[in-house]
């Protein structure tokens, strides 16, 4: 059941008249949601805006969250949410702040066996319902968001290339490896051979807990496109199960060097090097 | 029709590829490459392919005869400069070139032609003058 003007027009009366008193009671009830992890004077600002956002639509003539005159309430809805997200909140907690807001009008209402009173209440409390799943909505978006550039960062972090000696790279793999990171590790190897005309890369998988097929996969064509870029692939850091599994797996390193560990990796290297002559 | 100067540094031939790869060029190149090797006499050939954004499959086999072609007429191909992105694309369409020798950048290609040269020379020390009289027209 939709709010009517006329009940918008109560509302925003009813929010007028008894502001103080009703954000103190909605920060009460808020508060307990929240188990004290908002100090109060912070969730009192945070109610007293939101309050005069819901005052102000109400006065607008908003009958819908949806509303031109709501856009002002959506936006400090979107910025609650917002902040909750990342101040660690949990969705619900952030909803059940709004709902709060329900409880405290109820309680400011006269008469309740008032019928007109109580269809007043149910329009209002439809309004408000609204505004919570509103801010569910943007909650999850922001910590869609959120996610999102984190799991960027981690991709950016995970995949250092260092210089290890004169002419020689190597890539520390650390972690699970997928398609996306085994691109990103292909691209920056690749490149940095190029940046630094080093005509030797090492890929150290001590860090990498498991190797498949597909893992497999990706290293030999990181290693097939350094050779035809006119470098030299080394794999190093294989463990003793690793070993195993790719043994057991089938897979064909074919005149790829491997070596047991990085040192090895290197010596190798440096050796490799001295005898062509350089 | 545009053409890709070949230039003879050295004992060296060095073909920079600055233009867009078309068919028509890169067939042109390889008969060009072909008749300068014999007119100099040189052992050693860069290809560089820096400026290259795009290599097909077409000038990828191209590079791969004029580096047989070459190797017939005793002059070593090198492939330098591939950007990483075209490494990439190669491996991704399965073509690794294979038999083509590659190098970073053209420094590191003279240099592996030089090392070349230099066990060649240790070869010829006692009888035969080097890089002389080893390529005949056919």
């Amino acid at each position: 059941m939709p709010l009517s003007p006329d009940e918008a027009s109560r509302f925003a009366e009813l929010l007028e008249g008894q502001a103080e008193q009703l954000a103190g009671r909605w920060t009460e009830l808020a508060a307990a949601g929240l188990r004290g992890r908002l100090s109060s004077a912070e969730l009192r600002r945070q109610t007293a805006d939101l309050q005069r956002g819901f005052q102000q639509a109400f006065a607008g003539g908003a009958l819908d969250l949806g509303d031109d005159a709501a856009a002002e309430l959506r936006a400090q809805l979107n910025e609650l949410s917002s902040n909750r997200a990342r101040q660690g909140f949990s969705a619900t907690e952030t909803a059940v702040s709004i709902y709060a807001f329900k409880d405290a009008t109820r309680d400011a209402l006269g008469d309740q066996n008032d019928a007109a009173v109580l269809r007043d209440y149910v329009a209002f409390s439809n309004f408000v319902d609204q505004a919570a799943l509103f801010t569910f909505d943007s909650y999850v978006r922001v910590r869609e968001a959120i996610i999102a550039d984190q799991a960027e960062q981690l991709l950016e972090l995970s995949t250092p290339v260092v210089k290890l000696w004169e002419g020689v790279v190597a890539v520390p793999l650390v972690g699970t490896l997928d398609s996306a990171r085994a691109q990103v590790v292909m691209e920056r190897l690749l490149q940095t051979l190029v940046d630094t005309g080093s005509p030797y890369a090492i890929i150290d998988i001590t860090g990498v807990p498991a190797v498949d097929t597909q893992v497999a996969q990706h290293i030999l064509k990181t290693v097939v496109a350094a050779r035809l870029m006119g470098a030299d692939c080394i794999i190093s850091g294989i463990r003793p199960q690793i070993a195993q599994t790719i043994v057991a797996l089938g897979i064909e390193f074919g005149d790829i060097a491997t070596k047991a560990s990085l040192a090895d990796a290197l010596r190798h290297v440096i050796s490799q090097s001295k005898r062509s002559g350089r | 029709m545009e053409r890709v100067p070949v230039l003879k540094i050295g004992d060296i031939l060095l073909v920079s590829i600055q233009i867009d790869m078309e068919d028509q060029v890169a067939l042109q190149l390889q008969e060009d490459l072909a008749e300068r090797i014999v007119a100099t006499g040189v052992h050693g050939v860069i290809i560089d392919i820096s400026a290259l954004d795009i290599v097909d499959s077409f000038v990828g086999r191209t590079i791969a005869t004029i580096a047989s072609v070459s190797r017939v007429l005793d002059a070593e191909t090198v492939v330098v400069g591939m950007r990483p992105a075209v490494a990439i694309t190669l491996v991704e369409l399965g073509l690794s070139l294979p038999g083509i020798r590659t190098a970073l950048n053209v420094e590191l290609g003279i240099e592996m032609l030089g090392r070349r040269a230099d066990r060649d020379d240790e070869l010829f020390d006692d009888d035969d003058e080097p890089g002389q009289a080893v390529v005949t027209t056919p």
